[in-house]
């Protein structure tokens, strides 16, 4: 349970809100279940809930509705790429099919160790180094920018040794 | 423009460090408001400076403030960092290189609205931005720039990053206030505005990031030095943030008024690999697309110039375009964006943007008729003028302009329709 | 909404409506079409849908004077506003001009179906909704007929989504108009239902367990504006125009809402007339345009086949069947034979008629007519009950009210739910429970006592209003003080007293200390202000008006007394079984039922009576308002109204009672008892336009609850309202020895395991379970784990029982739901042991 494993963590969150406003933590600490159980189950939602002194339904829809957080378990890492127009205009459409090539998935799929699934995603911010990744990890979201195939073939062969490592 | 007013990390690059930050004059502007000065007066400053929301719209600043609803406690400030429009980066490498002054604008903005707490609404990608802002945030309690008593006064800010997850919506700013109180990204009706009833039903000013960061300057050298910069109604420094098929894509600090083509042309180091320019998306995904005419190019960006070439400045983001982009793809692009960001709240965005996608995909396909031309145009304008926000107001403007102004790119891409 | 009436015009006619009145609204009322999807009249408005669009305009304004700037004919000039605006956000402002019918405004409103109808699967014909949906009736009259997208790529989406067990969702059909979200979170108060994901993709779902955990569930199914919410109960079941519909009122609370029975013919019930909907009908008094989910589907009972049909007679011991005419010679025999002797005990759950020549029979042969309930007051509801004209859901900023001794939500959902629309309104809601009940989260005052406190409680309010010194021994803490004082302060001020936890000798207490309360602060005799009594039956009050009075918490004995007993729609047996050594032996028993209950089982002549689907009749509520209900169906085998099978006793014993007609019946009620002297059917049966216009050709604005056409009903005066000087006399409560054990206190579930819950089997996966709920203490120091099997002394009997523990439940006592197979009438100490 997250009130027993994160107490001080989830004081921290909460005392950034009114008390008769604690609902707005929902994000907070709907990233906490996140990370702890690497994507948002029911049971995490219900717990979410408890927290915040409401209906599981107000919690659960927020799931579906914004994109970093997940209902269903994927790879340990999403390689989030972005091919939005401006960094397609620069080849990051390209990209990322290379890299699913390489990778011998399709968009969206999850590599066969479970450890990479490869999305495509709106805008990032970092049109003027395309093309360019979020890696959404268990320990937060990291930008990699100006990549190329090696690049980010590298990067996934360090996750492989970190993932092996863990 | 030598020296830059807002992206200052490019001139003295530790500025991100607080120590050097408070070097350069860091923290005296914040410090002179609050023991010096009025909340009143710095909104008069602000009015005077005129400075213009860069979040999109060119609201003045000082005039929002000042309609907050007198007499009613707490009071919120929500500096907009959700920064998500296509080609837009600029409020990203504020906070990353120039952080202090950013968070500085906050506070003058918080103590000029009386508000004792400020949340910075970070875009959920923004992860190690935020939690690098938190740090900062950390060490300017510890100097006892925020907190408690400030400068001995009996004036107290706190301010608290809060993560978005993942949604365009959430940039528009009731929109914001929902997600920020736990609920789905939908956006609220207005009236009433923020400034009456906000975050928690309170009182709220929302920023942009960049907003904000012109605040310590324009305390520091006064509302005259501002408006010397830029034009006369477009005051001050802007960031443009340019991206596309240039060569050398970034941001570029310069005054409002600076033309369209000095700055892909001499900041961005023209139009790559020597190809020809074709058109211009002037506020990225957001407004219509510019075929690039000579008439565009030496178009001035300013709030009043752009509207008159048939577009808007919006942002700031510039998306250039070279001759080989094909203008139905950069349409489906743009509306596949939307699309994917529609929050879903309004009938004609919600299937709107999935009709105009699902056009476009024809298109894409090679099953377009000749006849999906126009419709797709009026699909586009049944969508136009009746949505609940901007956001699907904003997604037909490419697709309505591209239709106008290039044509034959479409009917290029029509067959008999099977 | 204030008074202030603001001038506008809406396609040139002129309307005057109340400022903060919307534009849709307005129109309405000038009778002026707008169609809308996503706007209710009765919940905040969103503006998403977007189908309301209207052209606005508004005077031009001189800036320096502020004054209208005239045209050349002297009239304001008009600007209008750029973009369409949606009709359902934009209050009224004086000198508006409104273009409903203009090109652009059409044209707007076309484009805007367009998109919903891309979207839409158009599959009308096996749309339960079809014949009453809005989209239908708009794609027929606002539609452009064709439409201009290729629809080769509709939405395929699950069109089955149990949002729980009672409500299916139809995802290709929901226009995603969150009225179904709204109204659960504003006017339902269980935020149950969302929205998840965005844009195309959103979706309406649960995340309570159970899914959609809500008594109020089957009103989204009524303003669903398409047929993506249908109720388990119905769907499929019968297209809309097939059904006849008849009036009735709900007979589970006391509330009285007001319903419409669609029935229809059915081959699988051999052509017999079966309910195949309950609706709510409109009566904004008393439920508004609402009901709750118990009224809407445990129904089944009226129409069982678990019925009695014929009249039975013990013959050798054994229950067979017989003709109306030898039933009626043995009962009449064994009454005659009774002389004197003879006591009849009658539940509310039957009419007035029923419940009046019930107890003249008794009366003309010296018998005595018995209330099975063991709650007092009814004969103080009748002096300080609510005035004429009272309407909770018209109470506001300056009133209050107070809850004592009930849990709302589970004894009377519909006024839970009016109580708590009027604290949103800004009353002042006091809540006094020994638990905390649901009502608590609206209560500015939280009263908090122990159980036996109940009438202490009360008595302490009353002490605390009029400081009298001969109350002094009641006098309470200082939130008792504060609640008083809230109570003393309001304008008007309504009470609301159960019985949760209560003897008949503490509740009579309770009930005086209530009207006292309402005496002394004047809050008597006129509209908004009273005594309203949370019956545990629907027409409890209408027995009381008919003289029947309760045994004073002495059934038992009221019973062994009796030489013969006369039992109608109650089962004593049942509720009590050591009440079966009574009727074992020759006392001579008549019972009159719908079911073979443990006490019909031992009676020497069943009666077999109608269900209220099957006759007429009127029923009296809480709120003392008298209200007519209509055959539906055809009667069941050779049953017969209640007061016929009365009547035709009676005749068998040379009595002279009504027997013509229920109508007739009701007549002699106004002239016997005063109370309801200037009420007749036909004024009953009286209805005036109500706001908002729902059904029919209103459908799509105010959903499918059916208009009323049928009466709505008298509110009787309290005799406060001729005499004010009534006094009340209070009563101090009983003194309680120190018992030893748990206290087991009965309390009321919305879903119980009653007889008329049963036969809806749609109801079981909701039914309350006889659990027996104990505090965190008690539990561990009985040493019971969650769950845990434990035996439950009780009255000489052992009961088995899961019990578990709960937050909230005081210390010292047990709660356990009534009528769910273990019989409780009253609290009582009880021992507990851990099962071995
Ligand atoms: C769909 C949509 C997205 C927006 N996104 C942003 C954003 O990412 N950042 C931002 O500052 N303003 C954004 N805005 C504008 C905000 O609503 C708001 O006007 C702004 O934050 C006000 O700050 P300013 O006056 O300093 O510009 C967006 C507006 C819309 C309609
Ligand atoms: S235009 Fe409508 S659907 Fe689109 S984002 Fe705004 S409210 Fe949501
Ligand atoms: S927007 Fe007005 S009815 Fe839906």
């Amino acid at each position: 349970m997250l009130v027993d494993k994160y107490p001080k963590e989830i004081d921290r969150i909460l005392a950034k809100f009114p008390p008769e406003r604690k609902r707005a933590a929902a994000l907070p600490l709907l990233y906490l279940a996140q990370r702890e159980y690497g994507h948002v189950s029911k049971e995490a939602i219900r717990e979410v809930a408890g927290i915040l002194d409401v209906d599981p339904t107000q919690v659960g829809g927020l799931v579906g509705f914004y994109s970093l957080l997940h209902a269903k378990p994927g790879g340990k890492y999403r390689l989030q790429v972005c091919t939005d127009l401006p960094c397609a205009l620069r080849g990051a459409e390209e990209f990322a099919e290379e890299l699913c090539d390489n990778l011998r998935i399709k968009m969206g799929e999850t590599t066969e160790d479970g450890l990479i699934t490869v999305e495509e995603v709106k805008c990032l911010a970092g049109c003027d180094k395309a093309p360019m990744f979020q890696l959404q990890a268990p320990d937060g979201i990291h930008y990699f920018e100006n990549q190329d195939l090696d690049s980010a073939m590298e990067l996934i062969e360090e996750l492989r040794q970190r993932g092996d490592d863990a | 423009m030598p020296e830059h007013i807002l992206l200052r990390h490019r001139d003295i690059p530790e500025i991100a460090d607080l120590d050097v930050y408070l070097k350069h004059d860091g923290f005296t502007a914040f410090e002179d408001v609050v023991k010096n000065q009025t909340p009143e007066q710095v909104i008069e400053t602000v009015k005077t400076a005129n400075l213009r929301g860069r979040g999109g719209a060119g609201f003045p600043a000082g005039v929002k403030w000042s309609f907050l609803t007198p007499g009613v406690f707490p009071r919120y400030v929500v500096a907009n960092a959700d920064e998500s429009e296509p080609g837009t980066f600029k409020d990203r490498e504020i906070m990353e290189g120039n952080p202090y002054q950013f968070l500085e604008g906050i506070a003058i903005c918080s103590y000029a609205a009386q508000a004792n707490t400020a949340y910075i609404y970070c875009r959920g990608e923004f992860w190690d931005l935020a939690h690098e802002l938190e740090g900062k945030i950390e060490a300017l309690t510890k100097r006892g720039l925020l907190g408690e008593g400030l400068f001995d006064t009996d004036y107290s800010l706190m301010i608290y990053v809060y993560l978005g997850a993942g949604a365009y919506i959430c940039g528009e700013e009731t929109a914001l206030l929902s997600s920020m109180e736990g609920e789905i990204g939908h956006p609220r009706l207005r009236p009433p505005f923020p400034a009456a009833e906000g975050l928690f039903a309170k009182p709220t000013v929302i920023n942009n990031v960049e907003t904000l960061t012109n605040l310590p300057p324009i305390i520091n050298q006064g509302a005259d030095w501002y408006c010397s910069i830029g034009t006369e109604k477009s005051t001050g420094p802007k960031i443009f943030s340019l991206s596309g098929h240039v060569e050398r894509p970034g941001n570029y600090e310069l005054p409002f008024g600076t033309t369209f083509r000095e700055l892909i042309f001499e900041h961005g180091g023209g139009i790559r690999d020597g190809k020809a320019i074709k058109g211009i998306l002037p506020a990225g995904a957001s407004a219509p697309l510019l075929p690039a005419t000579d008439e565009v190019l030496d178009t001035p960006m300013d709030y009043e110039s752009v509207p008159k070439v048939g577009s808007q400045l919006g942002s700031a983001s510039i998306i250039v375009l070279d001759e080989t982009v094909d203008i139905a793809w950069m349409a489906y692009k743009t509306t596949s964006f939307f699309k994917h960001e529609s929050c879903g709240k309004c009938a004609p965005c919600r299937e709107g943007t999935y009709w105009m996608y699902h056009i476009l995909n024809r298109f894409q396909n090679g099953n377009a008729a000749p006849a999906d031309i126009d419709l797709l145009n009026r699909v586009a304008l049944g969508i136009q003028g009746k949505c609940f926000c901007a956001l699907g107001e904003f997604s037909i403007t490419p697709v309505v302009a591209g239709i106008e102004h290039f044509r034959s790119d479409f009917e290029a891409l029509t067959g008999d329709g099977k | 909404m204030s008074e202030e009436l603001v001038r506008l015009k809406i396609d040139d006619i002129d309307v005057r409506v109340p400022k903060g009145t919307k534009v849709v609204d307005a129109a309405k009322q000038a009778g002026i079409e707008i169609p809308v999807f996503c706007h209710h009249p009765k919940i905040e408005s969103v503006g998403m849908c977007r189908m309301c669009l209207v052209e606005i305009g508004t005077p031009k304004r001189d800036r320096s004077t502020g004054e209208n700037i005239l045209d050349k004919s002297g009239q304001p000039q008009v600007e209008f506003w750029p973009k369409l605006e949606t009709s359902c956000t934009t209050p009224v402002s004086e000198g508006m001009v409104v273009k409903v019918s203009s090109e652009k405004a059409i044209e707007g409103r076309k484009q805007i179906l367009e998109f919903l109808l891309t979207s839409h699967p158009l599959d009308c014909p096996v749309c339960d909704k079809g014949g009453e949906c809005s989209l239908q009736d708009l794609a027929m009259g606002h539609g452009s007929g064709e439409s201009r997208f290729v629809l080769d790529d509709k939405k395929h989406l699950d069109k089955h989504v149990p949002l729980g067990d009672l409500i299916v969702l139809d995802r290709e059909r929901c226009v995603q108009c969150a009225r179904c979200i709204r109204f659960q979170e504003e006017v339902a108060g269980d935020p149950v239902l969302a929205f998840a994901e965005r844009g195309r993709n959103m979706e309406i779902v649960t995340f309570s367990d159970p899914g959609f955990d809500s008594y109020f569930s089957g009103n989204t199914t009524d303003i669903c504006p398409v047929g993506a919410l249908t109720t388990v109960d119905f769907r499929f079941g019968a297209r809309s125009w097939e059904m006849d519909a008849t009036a009735s009122i709900c007979t589970h609370c006391p509330v009285g809402c007001n319903l419409m029975l669609n029935t229809r013919r059915e081959a699988s019930a051999n052509g017999r007339q079966m309910i195949k909907r309950v609706m709510p009908r409109q009566n904004e008094r008393v439920n508004e345009i609402w009901i709750c989910d118990k009224g809407r589907f445990a129904h089944h009972f009226a129409t069982s086949d678990e019925r009695l049909t014929k009249p039975l007679v013990r013959i050798d011991g054994k229950l067979i069947e017989t003709s109306w005419k030898k039933a009626l010679e043995r009962a009449a025999e064994g009454l005659k034979a009774a002389g004197e002797g003879v006591v009849g005990l009658a539940s509310g759950r039957v009419s007035n008629e029923d419940l009046f020549s019930f107890h003249a029979l008794l009366k003309s042969i010296g018998g005595r007519a018995i209330l099975s309930d063991s709650q007092a007051g009814g004969a103080l509801v009748q002096q300080v009950g609510v005035g004429q004209g009272t309407d909770i859901g018209g109470l506001g900023v300056r009133d209050a009210i107070l809850v004592i001794a009930s849990d709302l939500h589970e004894e009377a959902p519909i006024w839970w739910q009016r109580v708590m629309g009027a604290t949103k309104r800004g009353t002042t809601l006091v809540v006094a429970n020994a638990r905390k009940t649901r009502l608590d989260d609206y209560a500015e005052h939280v009263v908090r006592y122990r159980y036996q406190e109940a009438a202490l409680t009360g008595l302490g309010l009353l002490q605390a209003i009029t400081g009298a010194k001969d109350l002094s021994k009641f006098s309470g803490d200082e939130l008792l003080k504060s609640a008083a004082k809230a109570l003393t302060e309001a304008e008007n001020l309504v009470i609301f007293y159960g019985v949760e936890g209560l003897t008949y000798a503490e509740s009579k207490s309770l009930s005086e200390a209530c009207a006292a309360i309402l005496v002394e602060t004047k809050n008597i005799g006129r509209a908004q202000n009273g005594l309203i009594a949370v019956w545990p039956k629907s027409n409890t009050q209408g027995a009381w008006d008919m003289g029947l009075r309760p045994a004073e918490g002495d059934l038992e004995n009221a019973l062994a007394d009796a030489k013969a007993a006369y039992i109608m729609a109650v089962d004593p047996v049942g509720d009590n079984p050591n009440l079966a050594e009574i009727f074992n032996g020759d006392r001579f028993l008549v019972v009159q039922e719908l079911f073979m209950t443990p006490t019909a089982e031992l009676a020497d002549v069943v009666f077999p009576a109608q269900s209220f689907a099957e006759r007429e009749g009127t029923f009296t509520s809480g709120e003392r308002r008298v209200q007519r209900f209509y055959p539906a169906v055809k009667a069941l085998g050779e049953t017969k109204a209640d007061w016929s099978i009365i009547a035709s006793l009676a005749a068998s014993l040379g009595i002279g009672l009504e027997s013509s007609s229920a109508a007739r019946v009701f007549l002699r009620i106004t002239e016997e008892i005063e109370a309801y002297a200037e009420i007749s059917y036909q004024s009953l049966a009286e209805f005036e336009e109500q706001w908002p216009p729902v059904g029919e050709e209103d459908l799509y604005y105010g959903g499918t609850t059916f208009k009323n056409r049928q009466g709505l009903g008298v509110q009787l005066a309290p005799a406060a309202e001729k005499d004010q000087s009534i006094k009340i006399q209070w009563s101090a409560p009983p003194e309680f020895k120190g018992k030893k054990g748990y206290l087991l206190v009965p309390v009321v579930e919305l879903y119980d395991r009653g007889a008329t819950v049963m036969p809806s089997e749609n109801l079981h996966s909701r039914l309350a379970s006889p659990v027996l709920r104990m505090s965190l203490k008690d539990a561990k120091s009985i040493g019971v784990m969650q769950g845990a099997q434990v035996e439950l002394l009780l009255d000489g009997r052992t009961e088995e029982l899961q019990a578990i523990a709960e937050e909230g439940v005081p210390e010292g006592v047990i709660l356990l739901g009534r009528g769910l197979g273990v019989p409780i009438a009253e609290p009582e100490y009880v021992e507990v042991r851990l099962k071995a």
